[in-house]
């Protein structure tokens, strides 16, 4: 855990107004017999409740030494089961961590400009257009409280 | 009562969330077991073991009355605090509505009061919603540039149940009074708490529970000076001078009428032992970096502290803390339903992501200085282990 000097990728999720944000850095190395890159190491910065931060730690510990390939493919289930399960309430902790890794091997991806996989690049567009909806509800939610105190 | 010494591990166990509730006293505990099996009579019946808890729920009443100086009769008995309120607001809404339909309330009350309001806006009644300064604070003088000819009721809370801030209610009550205007306080924390008196001032309608003062949950009491009109939300047999009909919960009754007898004699000197509580823990609190007292420094109540730490998450820090054994609680919204923060924090000027930091720790009879000692010794490392993962740090 903790902030990485230099990251090859960094995934930023979450939003601060519903209380949840999540930061995922990771550093990509070629591995010299497959060729394949990999997540040599990873860490995370979390704002949020108990069940955001160990969702973060759990991804990372799921992630690290994995193919982008294999990273790619962990999923929220994979993170709740790891877990041992999440409540209903905390699932979308586990969405945001597999975001949150997600995104920053989009990020790396983009940096280095190679091609990015069409899965990927699905993820990245629906993760930013959440955000937006996320942001556009908060200025709504804003906008009536201001309402409320002209009144 | 709560166990300090939990077979299974050794670690201290603190209750610091008294605003929450309360453990039910011991003596009012005593007074309340006879009314479960032995005198369980309905109040309504003729014969003596309903004469018994009929004279039992007048005895209460009048014990209930005496401690804000109200007259016997005005005291009605309910179910909680939010049904209390819930009929102060709709109940009047509904009985003067002839009279205009405009009602005031703060931006800061109890969701029960808040969404009774809404509710009332549905119903055809308008509604301003008065705003606080950054301690929380409602001037009186603003509350008289925003009545108006056809303003009915003002609800403001006696005691914020976040951030502590007790409201000038005197001035309050006058202010509606020079306009004849019916002014009901939420005092839920206050009640048993500080001193109340509805003469002096100038209540006309005042909600009050049990479970906040050391009573059994399920009890609530409304006054309504004589001479108020209110329509029911309960309609039925009639109790409770028909304002509220529901057989008689005796038993718990008498458990209020017990802790509002203790509340008159132990009052005094417990708000005076946990002001110096309270303020030896904001002192040691705000000594944590970037840490912020909510609330004002001192018009709160005497058991109530309320804070936000910069860079971390609320519920995370309640969890901690729970970790350690200090039970507290949080305005996130990660510890409730909705999206949102704490109304009550944005109102007072804090930003979402402040919101989201703030912890609540509130005192009771059974904190000693010893237990201010512990949390002033574990609350800065927790704060600081959970802003080293923190993305917003410096």
């Amino acid at each position: 855990m903790g902030r990485m000097k230099r990251p090859d990728g960094i995934g930023k999720v979450g939003n601060p107004i519903c209380g949840d944000v999540m930061w995922v850095y990771i550093k990509v190395k070629e591995d010299k017999k497959t060729k394949k890159k990999k997540i040599s190491d990873i860490k995370f910065e979390t704002f949020g409740c108990v069940a955001a931060i160990a969702t973060s730690s759990m991804i990372t510990s799921l992630a690290k030494g994995k193919t982008l390939e294999e990273a790619m493919k962990i999923s929220r289930k994979d993170v709740s089961k790891a877990l041992g399960g999440l409540p209903p309430i905390k699932i979308h902790c586990s969405i945001l961590a597999s975001d949150a890794l997600s995104e920053a091997i989009y990020d790396y991806y983009s940096k280095n400009n190679l091609t990015i996989p069409e899965e990927l690049a699905k993820r990245h567009e629906r993760i930013q257009r959440t955000l937006k909806t996320v942001e556009k509800r908060h200025k709504e939610y804003i906008e009536l409280e201001k309402k409320v105190w002209e009144k | 009562m709560l166990n300090r010494n939990e077979k299974s591990e050794k670690m201290r166990r603190i209750y610091m969330d008294y605003a929450a509730t309360t453990p039910v006293d011991s003596r009012a505990f005593e007074a309340m077991k006879p009314y479960f099996m032995t005198n369980f009579g309905n109040t309504m019946s003729l014969y003596s073991i309903g004469r018994e808890a009929k004279r039992a729920l007048e005895e209460s009443r009048e014990k209930v009355a005496s401690l804000i100086r109200a007259k016997k009769n005005d005291i009605i008995f309910t179910g909680s605090a939010t049904e209390s309120n819930n009929l102060a607001l709709k109940g009047f809404a509904f009985a003067n509505k002839k009279k205009g339909k405009h009602i005031i309330i703060s931006s800061i009350e109890h969701h029960c009061v808040l969404d009774s309001a809404h509710w009332l806006e549905k119903q055809g009644f308008e509604v301003t919603f008065l705003p606080v300064d950054k301690y929380g604070l409602i001037d009186p003088k603003q509350l008289e540039d925003h009545i108006r000819k056809d303003t009915i009721l003002v609800s403001i809370m006696h005691a914020n149940n976040e951030i502590g801030t007790i409201e000038p209610i005197k001035e309050i009550g006058k202010v509606c009074h020079d306009y004849d205007v019916c002014f009901h306080t939420d005092a839920a924390q206050s009640f048993g708490k500080i001193p109340i008196d509805v003469n002096k001032m100038n209540i006309d309608m005042l909600t009050a529970n049990a479970h906040k003062m050391y009573g059994p949950k399920g009890v609530g009491t409304l006054f309504v000076r004589q001479g108020i009109k209110l329509d029911p939300l309960l309609h039925g047999g009639g109790h409770e001078f028909g304002l509220r009909s529901s057989t008689v919960n005796v038993a718990g009754i008498v458990g209020f009428g017990a802790v509002v007898d203790i509340a008159k004699k132990e009052m005094d000197s417990e708000a005076k032992r946990l002001s110096k509580l309270r303020d030896k823990l904001i002192e040691g609190i705000l000594k944590i970096d970037n840490s912020y007292l909510n609330g004002h420094p001192t018009l709160r109540l005497p058991n109530n502290t309320n804070f936000w730490f910069a860079f971390i998450e609320g519920e995370s820090l309640v969890l901690h803390l729970d970790m350690k054994g200090v039970a507290a609680s949080t305005g996130s919204a990660c510890s409730s339903e909705s999206l949102e923060p704490s109304h009550v924090l944005m109102v007072i000027g804090l930003k979402p992501e402040q919101a989201h930091g703030s912890l609540r720790l509130t005192l009771g009879k059974q904190n000693k200085n010893a237990d201010i000692d512990y949390v002033l010794e574990v609350l800065p490392r927790i704060v600081e282990n959970l802003r080293k993962i923190s993305p917003f740090k410096k």
